[in-house]
């Protein structure tokens, strides 16, 4: 294609529709957003769908995301060695892997692991139902598909990522603890003894209340990529990529807001 | 085809058909972004009638349909679908109506993760009024009625295209809906498939009264619809006699760059001095 014609292909779009378009879609997600949850208060309410999105979310997620943060905790265990052993305070390892893991590593791991493997999926199902018009059909049917398939999802993922968050908290933890033993010679009960010790109140709160904020941002996020899906197939592979970009972006970023927040809330 | 014919309940055809327009178009617009598709059209589905859409690829047809339904809503202009302006209701009240209307979509769009028995039962099972053997019956009967009772535990991936309409047709009807819309139900079929389901078409419109709004790009199976009536005795599809009898209540609705150029009886199309409906139908 010559450089002409490409650039003649290429569509221009002035600032203020630009501006318009994205204010739009993200009226378009708050409003998906909010009817999800509030469709937990309205009738039909699907529990047999949560449970079997649960199923698929969380089990089957529960692989990825233990080992993840397993090795995560293990890494994290042999760097804080090399800058420990400098001070002769190797035997801080477990509290300082403890509060890492538990405070951060753990939930926001098991946020971008489950929003790589589910916001993918559930952008790529819920567009593929919007091409070949079986959102339209379920609309004609009387169904509500904001009410079938988005709650189920959001409730489904953000329980999942809740007990995934803890069991991901334990694998990291115990790769710590592998490090430390196998590599470092420390003692089993010591490390245990230090990583447990030093959690406070706050550092388990906060730690369980990020993976449901990030739940809820992946599974919103696919279904609104999905459910905005337009052109075809290469328009779900489109809105595939961009669900896992932005939810990853987004739990990135708004792990930030909430540490803030739940900092000066908890005062710690 | 030899199709059977209804039992003598007729448990597929309602009992109390009402008089009237089932559907009423009003100067009704839409544009997608900067293309205008459907430019102030008015038109009316009378009681009983099955009207067939044609025109060129993006005229609009699907999207009539769609807006009949209030998938889509207009950007200006009034609908009245059984009596309800369904461009004022909310999402809710056109649930209930959509009760009443049923729909075949273009490539069939059954749910591809459900059984053929829960794709024709996903309307009876969402509502959760109907007690399950109930549910069961009229599944098989609705497949009965497109000859396909024993695709009942399939996965429409293990479907035909012809097959897959077919029981499209049976999710639409089991409800007893008193106005089928049918979105190219012969598109990309064989001839022989495409008889099939023309005479599925038929036979839901002289058995069962429905209305009903049909997007074709074939002009023959609109033809064949108009000249061909459902002989319950007989249990298929035979050419209406001459002496006015026997009448299809079919009509033929055309659109052109966003207008209705035509809407009327095959006679009246016939006889049509227009070059490019004459062009459109030679």
């Amino acid at each position: 294609m010559a450089a002409g014609d490409f650039l003649s292909s290429i569509e221009l779009i002035s600032p203020a529709d630009f501006a318009k378009r994205k204010i739009q879609s993200l009226q378009d997600y708050s409003i998906l957003a909010a009817e999800s949850v509030a469709n937990l208060f309205r009738k039909p309410r699907y529990v047999a769908d949560m449970v079997q999105q649960m199923d698929m979310i969380g089990f089957g997620s529960l692989p990825i995301v233990l080992a993840s943060v397993f090795f995560t905790g293990a890494a994290l265990a042999l760097n804080s060695a090399t800058t420990l052993s400098r001070f002769g305070a190797t035997t801080v390892i477990g509290q300082l892997v403890s509060i890492g893991i538990v405070r951060e590593l753990g939930p926001v791991l098991a946020g971008l692991v489950v929003a790589g493997r589910n916001s993918s999926g559930m952008a790529s199902e819920l567009g593929s139902m919007i091409v070949t018009e079986q959102i339209d059909a379920m609309r004609a049917l009387g169904t509500d598909p904001l009410k079938k398939l988005v709650t189920p999802r959001v409730v489904a993922t953000v329980v999942m990522m809740f007990f995934l968050t803890i069991l991901g908290d334990f694998m990291g933890l115990l790769g710590g603890s592998m490090v430390a033993n196998f590599l470092l010679g420390m003692n089993a009960h010591e490390y245990w003894s230090n990583a447990w010790q030093t959690l406070v109140y706050s550092d388990v709160f906060m730690g369980l209340a990020k993976p449901i904020v990030f739940g809820f941002i992946v599974a919103t996020i696919g279904c609104y990529y999905g459910l905005s899906t337009k052109g075809g197939t290469q328009g779900v592979g489109r809105s595939t990529t961009e669900a896992v970009v932005a939810a990853m972006i987004l739990i990135i970023m708004v792990d930030v807001f909430v540490t803030r927040f739940l900092m000066v809330v908890l005062g710690s | 085809m030899a199709t059977p014919s209804l039992p003598a309940e007729a448990p597929l055809s309602r009992s109390q058909p009402p008089s009237g327009p089932v559907i009423v178009f009003e100067d009704v617009s839409i544009a997608f972004e900067e293309n205008v598709v459907l430019d102030g059209i008015s038109f009316t589905l009378p009681h009983g009638e099955t009207k067939a859409l044609f025109g060129v690829a993006g005229s609009g047809k699907s999207t009539i349909l769609k807006m009949a339904l209030g998938l889509v809503k207009p950007d200006s202009g009034h609908i009245y679908t059984l009596g309800e302006d369904v461009t004022q209701m909310t999402e809710d009240q056109l649930f209930e109506l959509r009760r009443n209307v049923g729909i075949v979509f273009q490539e069939s769009a059954l749910f591809d993760s459900l059984t053929v028995r829960e794709n024709v039962a996903f309307r009876l099972m969402e509502e959760a009024k109907t007690p399950p053997e109930e549910i069961e019956h009229r599944v098989r009967e609705a497949l009965r009625f497109v000859e396909l009772e024993n695709t009942v535990d399939m996965f429409p991936a293990e479907l035909s295209g012809g097959m897959r309409r077919r029981v499209a047709i049976a999710r639409a009807i089991i409800t007893q809906p008193e106005t089928l819309l049918y979105d190219s139900p012969t598109g990309g079929l064989d001839p022989v498939t495409s008889t099939t389901i023309v005479e599925l078409i038929i036979k839901q419109r002289d058995v069962s009264k429905t209305s009903s709004l049909l997007v074709t790009h074939r002009l023959q199976d609109a033809f064949v619809m108009a000249s061909h009536y459902f002989d319950t005795k007989a249990g298929h599809m035979k050419p209406v006699p001459p002496g006015g009898k026997i009448e299809a209540p079919m009509a033929f609705l055309i659109l052109r760059d966003g207008k209705i150029i035509f809407d009327g009886n095959i006679e009246e199309l016939a006889h049509t001095q227009d070059e490019y409906i004459r062009e459109y139908i030679s």
